[in-house]
């Protein structure tokens, strides 16, 4: 493999800046490298090759006349067919918005531009964010780079293959019940979801507008950092975003540090359902923080069992309202003749996949006159519940920790079919989803039974995302001490 | 279903109609409620828009501040609550002149609640009870192209300009005004009325029904007198003026009663109103209402108006239409009638400043709704309108007052300051109109009457001193109307008495 793609974005920004490598040598690398595994791994929806490579000159430009970068230069990033870009098209992974181009940029795109940092392309994903595989991609699913009959996870699975297999160093993804963290579990690598409101969702097309948050992957934990950095803060634009400083978390990425704190194990995370590779692993992370220093207690966050299935009636609720828009009057797919009505009804029954429709007909059903008070009111109180669970854990200690997923990537097709099995993925990120508060997974090694990635959730308090870089960083350098390389480099065949 | 028709007297021996108003007023902020387009009546369809009031995906809201002022402001005006924390609300429903297919609206948490607006109408005051105030955005606009209605059933395709998409609206929500049996349609028309008034006086809104920037909808139901008990109601849509106000509540109450006679129910729905025929015709029924699933806005964050910001707000408003009122009646010792008459004939300003500058109220009133008044009438305008200031008004009363001119004189200078020739007393100058307040100069003028009118003055010597008007209008026409007529009745009495 060419030494570029296996860098870590810290490290192209090092050698960019000392002059070792251009910007636009680095685009062409990862152009490359989508070129010649991609058509395996299915990360992409589209690749923008000559807009990247415009860019990359630009930064090379801008060095050369000395003019300020800022810390993502020449950095490829990939990022999730959510957001709009200009330049490229967004689908959403939906056929119903099958080569639309947005007219305007999303406020993060735009601020990772301006510091010119080089968006590579657009990942495949769930249509809309709904589901944890990218099967429910309208266009195909992509695969998990450590075995390629297995799903990367999702939803935002391109983005998290993308990065696993090289193709780029750094992508955006969004979170709303675990979409990026499950991902970067199944796929080995780093992906945090900021605070809500912490990173600006202006131009990220909307699934669940309450829950819905932007976050980066990396391949380790100070890759992750820059992104989330980059990316972050106040935008005027999203009235949701929240106007406060964005948490060191470069700072804290840099220097890892668990000793003395207090971490407490989620004791409803465990026990049926969970594979036991998974367990055998995430229980090493936990005597290893201990080791590193930390106080280690089990913290019972009661209502966390009804998290689930408050969140597939919040979820759904808001989606059939925020997906009402696609009606083939303005924009995207358009089917059928005769009244507006039945255009309507033929464009929506043509472009949506089958999750969108099951998630619209529940919302609508859970919104509906005379149910409101019993599903969607009664979830809202449940979240309530579930904040409160937070508020009291985070009164005992510092950060809690749990497995980021109860499995392994399972196989392609395994359950394509039973929605509830799927929904299950998202057990234990979904807390954090409800309540808004801070969380990361990184790799804590491979399962014995299939030798895939586990991932390990970090999860602190609203706006307190350094604190979980922190242990990141420290968990991540002990394991590197431990296996002598990143686990990625376990990953057989395509990344060999 | 026809039934036989039921004149309104007839219907209101046997019914009492209640009647509500559900009134939508575009506010007049520069841009709209949750994006930066600037608002632009009558602008090339869809010039004004952006991804935010597009709807397109990934778009989101943000609240313009200046709308919830307003919003605040009509509510301390109608004495309703402010509320100190309170949520948009999606209302979701489809239609193509919806970019996202709901509506962001309020629904159980209004921003204001509970107020009342006094309503003068035949001399006596209603107090309208107020039951909300919330704000929402407005929809594009459907043109419906090819059918015989110019609406959507039968047309053949339709277009849709999303320029008044996101203009902020208040929606004011009267309650039931049970009680004012024959009057009913006047005070629904009073109400709207008054409710123009005070949105203009607050500057909120340039109040223009024919532009859509006010709106009506209009609930009557009918009670069968004695029985206490409320009918089924109907809400009528597209009231778009005054008079129309009038007329759907009274076709609404002719209507129903013809219903109730015919032992038939009146069933709970939608009617259009037609400004052409009068009538109301059926459109949504309640079986067949929407369930508009709402749900508080995600995207926005609550409204919490700091105590201090609404204190603020109360404390800067202009006097309101019901207090200016008030001091008017006492000030000017007015009637209620009297007040009406000049509210009705959009005088109150101008008369206003006409006192200021120094006329009494009595003779400003009689300008402007007299001889102003015609003339504005003449010109289709209204009376402010016209090229002439209230200090000229008050000028001539001044100087009809001090006996340098009378009222056909002044009516000249009135005529000169209209064409634009230039202030009163440029117009008394350029033509030389002043009271011929010489007596010797109006003796050689009578002199020349009686001598002209041997038999008219012999007349008069015998007593009948009516025919002296004769003479006097002979005196009038030969000094072109500059004489003090009472001076020459006097003259020529004393002319003949010696």
């Amino acid at each position: 493999m060419d030494e570029l793609i296996t860098m870590t974005a810290a490290e192209l920004s090092a050698a960019m800046g000392a002059g070792k490598v251009s910007a636009a040598e680095v685009t062409t690398a990862h152009l490359d490298r989508i070129a010649a595994v991609d058509s395996q791994v299915r990360a992409f929806l589209h690749v923008a090759g000559d807009e990247a490579l415009a860019q990359a000159r630009e930064v090379d430009r801008k060095r050369a006349a000395g003019e300020p970068l800022g810390p993502l230069a020449g950095i490829p990033v990939a990022v999730k067919d959510l957001f709009t870009a200009v330049d490229m098209p967004t689908t959403c992974g939906s056929r119903i918005l099958e080569g639309w181009r947005p007219p305007y940029e999303s406020t993060i795109t735009r601020r990772l531009r301006d510091g010119g940092a080089v968006l590579i392309g657009k990942t495949n994903m769930d249509e809309f964010a709904m589901g944890s595989s990218t099967e429910n991609s309208g266009y195909g699913c992509s695969r998990n780079p450590w075995d390629l009959a297995r799903v990367p996870g999702g939803s935002s699975g391109g983005s998290a293959a993308a990065v696993a297999s090289y193709q780029a160093p750094l992508a955006l993804g969004t979170d709303t019940g675990g979409s990026i963290r499950q991902p970067a579990a199944l796929c080995g690598i780093v992906g945090t979801k900021p605070t809500y409101g912490g990173s600006s969702r202006y131009g990220v097309v909307a699934f669940a507008s309450s829950l819905d948050t932007p976050g980066p992957f990396g391949r380790n934990v100070l890759d992750t950092a820059l992104l989330h950095e980059a990316m972050s803060g106040h935008d005027p634009m999203d009235s949701t975003s929240i106007d406060a400083p964005v948490p060191p978390v470069v700072e804290a990425a840099r220097h890892g540090d668990v000793s003395g704190m207090r971490i407490g194990v989620v004791s409803e995370f465990s026990g049926d359902g969970y594979q036991p590779g998974v367990m055998a692993r995430f229980t090493e992370a936990v005597e290893l923080l201990e080791s590193l220093g930390a106080k280690v207690t089990e913290i019972s966050c009661p209502h966390f069992k009804y998290a689930l299935p408050a969140y597939y009636l919040i979820a759904p609720s808001e989606v059939s309202s925020n997906l009402a828009r696609f009606d083939g009057m303005r924009y995207g797919l358009r089917v059928g003749t005769g009244s507006a009505e039945e255009v309507m009804a033929q464009t929506r029954e043509a472009g949506f996949g089958a999750e969108a429709k099951r998630r619209i007909m529940l919302g609508t059903y859970a919104l509906s006159s005379g149910y409101y008070d019993a599903y969607y009111g009664k979830a809202q109180q449940v979240r309530t519940l579930i904040i409160a669970d937070f508020d009291a854990a985070f009164g005992q200690v510092d950060v809690l920790v749990s497995p980021v997923t109860p499995t392994t990537a399972f196989p392609i097709g395994e359950r394509a079919d039973d929605p509830i099995a799927m929904y299950l993925a998202d057990l234990c990120t979904i807390p954090a989803d409800l309540a808004g508060n801070a969380a990361i997974s990184l790799p804590c090694g491979l399962a014995d039974e299939d030798h895939m990635p586990v991932g390990l959730q970090v999860m602190a308090p609203t706006l307190a995302d350094d604190r979980l870089y922190r242990v990141a960083a420290a968990v991540e350098a002990a394991f590197a001490d431990r296996w002598g390389h990143p686990l990625l480099n376990e990953a057989k065949g395509l990344n060999a | 279903m026809s039934v036989a028709t039921v004149s309104y007297e007839d219907a209101l021996q046997r019914y009492e109609p209640v009647f509500g108003l559900e009134t939508h007023v575009e506010l007049g902020t520069r841009t709209k409620m949750f994006c930066g387009c600037v608002q632009a009546f009558g602008a090339e369809p869809n010039s004004h828009t952006c991804p935010v009031c597009l709807g397109l995906p990934g778009s989101l809201p943000v609240v313009n501040r200046l709308a919830i002022e307003y919003a605040i402001r009509i509510g301390l005006a109608l004495n309703a609550a402010i509320a100190s924390w309170c949520r948009f609300a999606r209302k979701n429903y489809f239609y193509p002149d919806m970019p996202k297919n709901f509506q962001i609206s309020q629904y159980d948490e209004p921003l204001c609640t509970d107020g009342y607006l006094d309503v003068l109408v035949g001399g006596r005051t209603v107090r309208v009870g107020i039951e909300r105030v919330h704000l929402e955005e407005d929809t594009g606009k459907s043109l419906h192209i090819g059918g015989a209605t110019g609406r959507i059933q039968g047309a053949e395709y339709s277009l849709v300009d999303y320029n008044r998409a996101g203009i902020p609206l208040v929606e004011i929500v009267t309650k039931p005004v049970p009680g004012t049996g024959y009057g009913a349609p006047e005070v629904a028309k009073a109400y709207v009325t008054e409710l123009r008034d005070m949105l203009r006086t607050l500057d909120v809104s340039d109040v223009r029904m024919e532009e859509g920037s006010l709106r009506c909808d209009v609930n009557t139901s009918l009670s069968v007198r004695g029985s206490g008990v409320w009918g089924t109601r109907t809400e009528t849509k597209n009231v778009n003026s005054l008079r129309s106000v009038e007329r759907a509540v009274r076709s609404e109450i002719e209507r129903q009663a013809a219903v109730l006679d015919a032992g038939d129910r009146v069933i709970q729905e939608t009617r259009h109103f037609h400004e052409d025929s009068g009538v109301t015709t059926s459109g949504r029924s309640k079986e067949e209402a929407q369930d508009y699933r709402y749900f508080p806005e995600p995207d926005l964050v609550p409204v919490a108006p700091p105590p201090e910001w609404v204190a603020e707000i109360q404390a800067s408003l202009p006097e309101l239409p019901s207090a200016r009122r008030a001091r008017l009646l006492a000030a000017w010792s007015l009637s209620d009638l009297e007040f009406e008459a000049l509210r009705n004939a959009g005088a109150l300003d101008v008369v206003e400043e006409t006192v200021a500058a120094g006329a009494s109220p009595a003779d400003a009133r009689k300008w402007w709704l007299g001889e102003l008044a015609r003339r504005a009438n003449d010109s289709g305008v209204d009376v402010s309108e016209l090229p002439i200031t209230p200090e000229a008004v008050a000028r001539v009363a001044e100087l009809v007052a001090s006996g340098s001119l009378n009222d056909q004189l002044a009516r000249q200078v009135i005529d000169g300051v209209l064409e634009g020739e230039g202030t009163p007393d440029e117009v008394v100058a350029a033509h030389g109109l002043a009271v011929v307040s010489d007596d010797s100069a109006l003796l050689a003028a009578i002199d020349e009457a009686i001598a002209a009118n041997p038999d008219v003055a012999a007349r008069i010597r015998d007593g009948k001193v009516q025919a002296a008007g004769v003479l006097v209008g002979a005196v009038m026409k030969a000094t072109r109307g500059k004489a003090d007529a009472a001076r020459v009745r006097e003259l020529i009495m004393q002319r003949l008495a010696s």
